[in-house]
């Protein structure tokens, strides 16, 4: 039986959901540890779109779908040196060069992939699902939820060491006093330089794992702009959730959803305009902007450079 | 007894020198610090103090000079190694994050890497409490606690990683006479333990009361100092007079004022505030129910400590800032409503404290700050076009009137000195025809001269018959010119009195909130 | 959420016009634009020998067809209008510190509504009426779409930089749904709006193929130099830009000020779009994103939004763009060089803003 609410809507929903929405946890988590520590990523896009074609190219050459992970995360944290250079150390206005970082990456990923594999459009290997025991197999969401490629759970995991490492290690207490009053931790002795680059270089890790995601677990192909707004997304998300980064899962996955809804609505055989669905969830964003944007809490030094010796 | 000179000096700076871009901050600066001494030093807002600091903090590198620690020469790369070296600073405005607590702002920076030592940390803050002889909850967030408290963990903060020195800018700008005693008491004892403190200060009182030596420090260069047999054996009013002629080069009156002329009982009331009130994030309004009326011409002084709603009921009356109950009558009219564009066409005008933030634009010429308020107006622009021949032409004639140190109308002006700046604010609101000025610390960091200069200016524009609020911290200020004074306490505005000798006793307690205001 | 403004760059640029002669401060902006893209043009060469291809062929090929090649030029010309015109909107949100990422999805929303429109009108009217009327049109649409970032900013002061992208993808989506239920020509197969006779569409110049629009974008970028410079609201835009705090205190209307921004800034977009369909499309078809509007923000910045600067800058970029598409081909590479060097400009403009206040604070002291 098809239609709304059916079985195969959900599932289909849910399973959807979560694929598009594990990369917006990995970019979003990333982002959201940026702008703690004061920096706002808007090369976000880039490094997503940097990672997913590191990782098409590892994936091929290893024949590996955690090797391609790896390489997407590493090209990820070396576009972020960019961000490293320019922004912390230099000073320059982060929105420029997070800009700069996305074009430049747009068109340097799709004119590598284009002139290299053009031709021959090939497809990584396949990246194998685990099912996870009893839980996936609850009835109808069960497999949507957990039968997925382990780099899908690793994220979760990843969000919960992030949360724990914020709040009970010396190095998140540095990130959150970057965010908030870079003077005192340079008065207290720590590094406001050295703690926003780790910050942007896990940011660059993240969201090139996340890019990665999308490409080797997602479509398993590389296209040009194979992120398709993704990590402005990100961005997004991570503003809403205002500091408390458990949330990124919950807002990842209903966005995800949202993203996937097309496709659900369509086996169901529900027929509704495609474009209106997919307007859906950005609306979503600006009716949730207009709801809880004024009490949102941003850091208060961000996107504000540092400059040590400031009279 | 020891010699001071047989003591080996905890720190000593020779030939210290720093320069920026056009200004020499630090020139030639030789101190010693001993251990058991409390060392004031002493100087006007822009005198070299700040940067003095920030090179034994290890934020600022000198350009020349040593510095010795234990008679040992060393060089300070940074602030973690300054406190490594045991050199703390506690800054006048606080350094502490205010959405972490206690132990958290404390074990900042100390461990960078994975494990946070929270039971030592404890362990060690317990000590330092001990030694300072104050109670402290680790778990209570700084944005929370009292300015005294943040200090006292201030203090904590500076001394952690080892006591040697401890450093105090402003200390007690923010604090109220309890915690100013509190703070005496805590560096006492410090000192009996054989720490060295330093304490800066802009106030000459201050530096005596609590110094057992005193440097004076004016324009980046040391003037002179007071050492402990002078202070011992030398009267009060000596050393005073001693150390104005080290500061301003010439005998100046201790006691100098313009008296403020008489308003005659027949003159009309002119501005009226009345109930007003104005809602804070916290439990406390931030305005509460704060009323006054003046005549034409008279002006009001408004005492208090730095923080309890003076900035914004100056923000209030300039329209910045909305108020939730309360009217403001100008001739009759209310203009609580109105717009700040509105307020300022009906004659209110707002000398802001905040130079660098609001009042000026850096980039900007002298001559388009003098006019940053009329922009669109007639005749600087017509039908929406810029004239610039009307704007530097008036700009020339302020700078001339109101003697503004500056090369060229076109410069930016943020190459001009704060002094300068001020003057600058000053004419621009005082032109055109004012009906209502407000004054938020208008000679903060002037030297004496401008300051006698601005405040003869504000006492003449009121005799002209422009009403003036006057807001300041000083007291002398007040006394000199206005004709009748309240104070502001958390929010609240005691009743006007008239000035007269002798009531800054009876002003001191209602600042303090010893007095119900 | 505050939005973070483009204080440090807005500052240098008129901190720079203070202290110096017309001809040094000429002669420094040209040489501050040209060393950004000479190391651009070195690293895109590098990636083009690194894929085996020859780069002095490909940059030669682009400027013989986009420069040299009559055919080229004029198409040129014909791209520049309506970069022209975004970058004259863009030279009054950046200034004054608003970050208005939004201008794909204005100019695309501008767009459907004059390509709807066009075809309806055209019998009725006719020439002058019929174009201003769509230029409004197109104006005004792509105005009310930047009004929810415009309200969101200047009432709640939330980050223009979100509302705007979002904005852009529901209006891409919804010109999409626009062209596909109601504004689809119902004669053609591929969805797409009615054509606009090449009768009905803007007169050429010179006998070329190059149409008035282009003189419309110059005549926009000089017009919003000309106002930024010398009018009050010129004066107002460029205090928001470099100290929010001292625009309230001067009584300067914030509210009503950032709603003239947004408005204009987007309307030039949309017109942007009009002056394109009507020039040169006639048509637009659904899922029709030329992408454009983010690639003139490099290039009002690297022009540090003087009009002669972005003039040049546009028409560099208008040359690169059209011969590039003719020089990948020949060298068999996706034509994305474009894209890829933007990213470069910007990035090097980034590092030479460093110098500058590196060298110009050596110089003070």
């Amino acid at each position: 039986m098809n239609g709304l609410f059916s079985e195969l809507f959900i599932s289909s929903l849910v399973s959807g959901g979560v694929i598009a929405g594990i990369p917006l946890i990995y970019a979003g988590l990333g982002e959201a540890i940026s702008e703690r520590a004061g920096v706002l990523n808007v090369g976000l896009e880039g490094m997503m779109l940097g990672g997913a074609y590191g990782g098409f190219v590892g994936a091929l050459h290893f024949q590996s779908t955690w090797f391609g992970l790896m390489c997407g995360g590493l090209t990820g944290t070396v576009i972020s040196l960019l961000m490293v250079v320019l922004c912390v150390r230099l000073n320059s206005n982060q929105i420029v060069v997070g800009i700069a970082i996305t074009l430049g990456a747009e068109g340097v990923t799709a004119l590598l992939h284009g002139a290299i594999y053009g031709d021959s459009y090939p497809r990584v290997p396949t990246a194998h699902p685990y099912a996870i025991p009893l839980l996936s197999e609850i009835p109808i969401i069960g497999p949507g939820f957990f039968n997925h490629h382990v780099s899908a759970y690793l994220a979760v995991a990843v969000v919960f060491f992030v949360s724990w490492v914020l709040k009970s290690t010396g190095i998140g207490l540095s990130i959150k006093a970057a965010g908030d009053q870079p003077h005192a931790l340079e008065a207290a002795g720590g590094g406001v330089h050295r703690t926003r680059t780790i910050a942007v270089l896990s940011t660059g890790l993240l969201a090139g794992l996340g890019g990665a995601f999308i490409v080797l677990v997602g479509a398993g192909l590389f296209v040009p702009f194979v992120t398709n707004g993704k990590g402005f997304i990100a961005i997004v998300l991570a503003m809403l959730v205002r500091g408390r980064v458990k949330w990124i899962i919950v807002a990842s996955v209903l966005f995800g959803m949202s993203l996937s809804l097309t496709t659900a609505l369509q086996l169901a055989g529900v027929d509704v305009p495609i474009d209106l669905v997919l307007m859906l969830p950005f609306v979503l964003i600006i009716v949730v902007l207009f709801a809880f944007g004024r009490r949102s809490y941003l850091p208060a030094a961000l996107a504000l450079p540092y400059d040590r010796e400031q009279r | 007894m020891v010699l001071a000179s047989e003591i080996t000096p905890t720190v000593e700076l020779i030939g210290i020198t720093k320069a920026y871009p056009g200004v020499v901050a630090n020139s030639d600066i030789h101190l010693t610090l001993l251990p058991g001494e409390v060392h004031s030093l002493l100087g006007e807002n822009g005198a070299g103090k700040s940067t003095l600091i920030g090179i034994l903090s290890g934020m600022v590198q000198p350009d020349a000079g040593e510095i010795r620690i234990e008679g040992k020469t060393v060089h300070i790369h940074s602030p973690r190694d300054a406190l490594e070296r045991g050199i703390g600073t506690v800054y006048q405005h606080s350094l502490l994050v205010p959405t972490l607590t206690v132990l958290d702002n404390l074990l900042l920076g100390v461990d960078q890497g994975w494990k946070l030592g929270r039971e030592m940390a404890m362990a060690r803050l317990h000590e330092l409490a001990t030694l300072l002889d104050v109670e402290i909850d680790p778990s209570s967030i700084v944005g929370d606690l009292a300015l005294g408290q943040r200090q006292q963990v201030e203090i904590v903060r500076a001394l952690w990683r080892g006591e040697g020195v401890l450093i105090l800018d402003e200390p007690t700008s923010m604090l109220t006479p309890q915690g100013a005693e509190k703070l005496v008491q805590v560096v006492r004892r410090l000192v009996s333990k054989g720490l060295a403190v330093v304490f800066i200060t802009h106030k000459l009182n201050e530096a005596l009361d609590l110094g057992d030596r005193v440097t004076v420090l004016r324009r980046g260069k040391i003037v002179g100092e007071v050492t402990p047999d002078e202070l011992r054996n030398k009267s009060r009013i000596q050393v005073t007079d001693e150390v104005l002629k080290m500061i301003f080069g010439e005998k100046s009156d201790a006691s100098q004022g313009t008296s403020a002329t008489q308003i005659s009982d027949t003159a009309g009331e002119t501005f009226r505030v009345a109930h007003v009130s104005v809602k804070g994030d916290g439990p406390h309004p931030v305005l509460d129910e704060v009323s006054f009326a003046l005549k034409r011409g008279e002006i009001l002084g408004i005492a208090g400590i730095d923080g309890n709603g003076q900035k914004e009921l100056a923000e209030v009356l300039a329209g910045q800032r909305r108020v939730d109950n309360g009217e403001i009558i100008l001739e009759g009219l209310s203009i609580q409503h109105l717009s700040i564009a509105a307020r300022q066409a009906k004659g209110v005008r707002y000398v802001t404290d905040d130079r660098h933030g609001e009042g000026t634009v850096g980039p900007l010429s002298v001559a388009l700050n003098v006019v940053l308020k009329r922009v669109g107006e007639a005749p600087f622009w017509r039908w929406s076009f810029v004239r610039h021949g009307a704007i530097r032409e008036f700009a020339r004639k302020l700078i001339n009137d109101h003697d503004v140190r500056t090369p060229h109308e076109e410069v930016a002006i943020s190459t001009l000195s704060g002094g300068n700046m001020q003057k600058v604010i000053l004419a621009r609101e005082l032109a055109l025809e004012p009906r209502v000025v407000v004054y938020n610390k208008p000679t903060y960091g002037l030297d004496a001269r401008t300051t006698a200069i601005v405040l003869a200016r504000i006492a003449d524009q009121a005799r002209s018959g422009v009403t003036t609020v006057f807001i300041s911290t000083e007291l002398s200020e007040i006394v000199a010119i206005c004709h009748r004074v309240a104070v502001m306490y958390r929010g609240q505005l005691s009743e006007p009195i008239s000035v007269r000798p002798g009531i800054e006793l009876q002003l001191g307690a209602l600042m303090t909130g010893s007095t119900a205001v | 959420m505050s939005a973070p403004h483009g204080g440090t760059t807005v500052a240098l640029a008129e901190h720079k016009s203070q202290t110096e002669s017309r001809l040094e401060r000429v002669s420094r902006s040209m040489t501050n634009a040209l060393i950004p893209v000479v190391g651009a043009f070195v690293i895109g060469g590098l990636l083009l020998a690194v894929l085996g291809r020859n780069p002095f062929a490909f940059y030669g090929n682009v400027i013989d067809h986009g420069l040299i090649g009559s055919l080229g030029r004029q198409e040129t010309l014909i791209r520049m209008a309506p970069l022209l015109l975004i970058a004259a909107g863009l030279m009054i949100a950046f200034p004054a510190g608003i970050w208005n990422l939004g201008t794909d999805g204005q100019y695309v929303m501008g767009g459907v509504i004059v390509a709807a429109l066009g075809p309806e009108l055209a019998p009725h009217v006719s020439g002058f009426v019929l174009f201003t009327t769509l230029f409004i049109v197109g104006f005004v649409v792509a105005a009310i779409w930047s009004l929810i970032p415009a309200i969101l900013k200047a009432w709640y002061g939330i980050n223009e930089i979100i509302s705007t992208l979002m904005l852009t993808f529901i209006g891409l989506r919804f010109s999409a749904f626009l062209v596909k239920e109601y504004f689809y020509d119902r004669e053609t197969t591929v969805p797409q709006t009615r054509v606009l006779a090449v009768a009905d569409r803007l007169p050429r110049m010179f006998s070329s193929r190059v149409h008035i629009g282009l003189i419309v974008g110059l005549v926009a970028v000089i017009a919003v130099h000309f106002v930024m410079r010398n009018t009050a609201f010129g004066l107002r835009l460029r205090i928001v830009g470099i100290n929010p705090k001292a625009a309230i205190h001067a009584g300067i209307n914030m509210k009503v000020l950032t709603l003239a921004i947004f408005t204009l800034s987007a309307g030039f977009a949309g017109l942007a779009a009009a002056i394109n369909i009507t020039g040169v499309d006639g048509v637009v078809r659904a899922e029709w994103n030329p992408a454009i509007g983010l690639l003139v923000v490099p290039l009002v910045f690297l022009a540090r939004f003087h009009a002669a600067s972005v003039i040049a800058f546009i028409a560099a970029f208008a040359v690169f763009q059209v011969g590039g598409e003719s020089a990948s081909r020949k060298a068999d590479i996706p034509n994305f060089m474009v894209l890829f060097m933007v990213g470069l400009l910007l990035i090097f403009m980034a590092l030479g803003e460093y110098m500058q206040l590196r060298s110009s604070r050596k110089h003070q002291s």
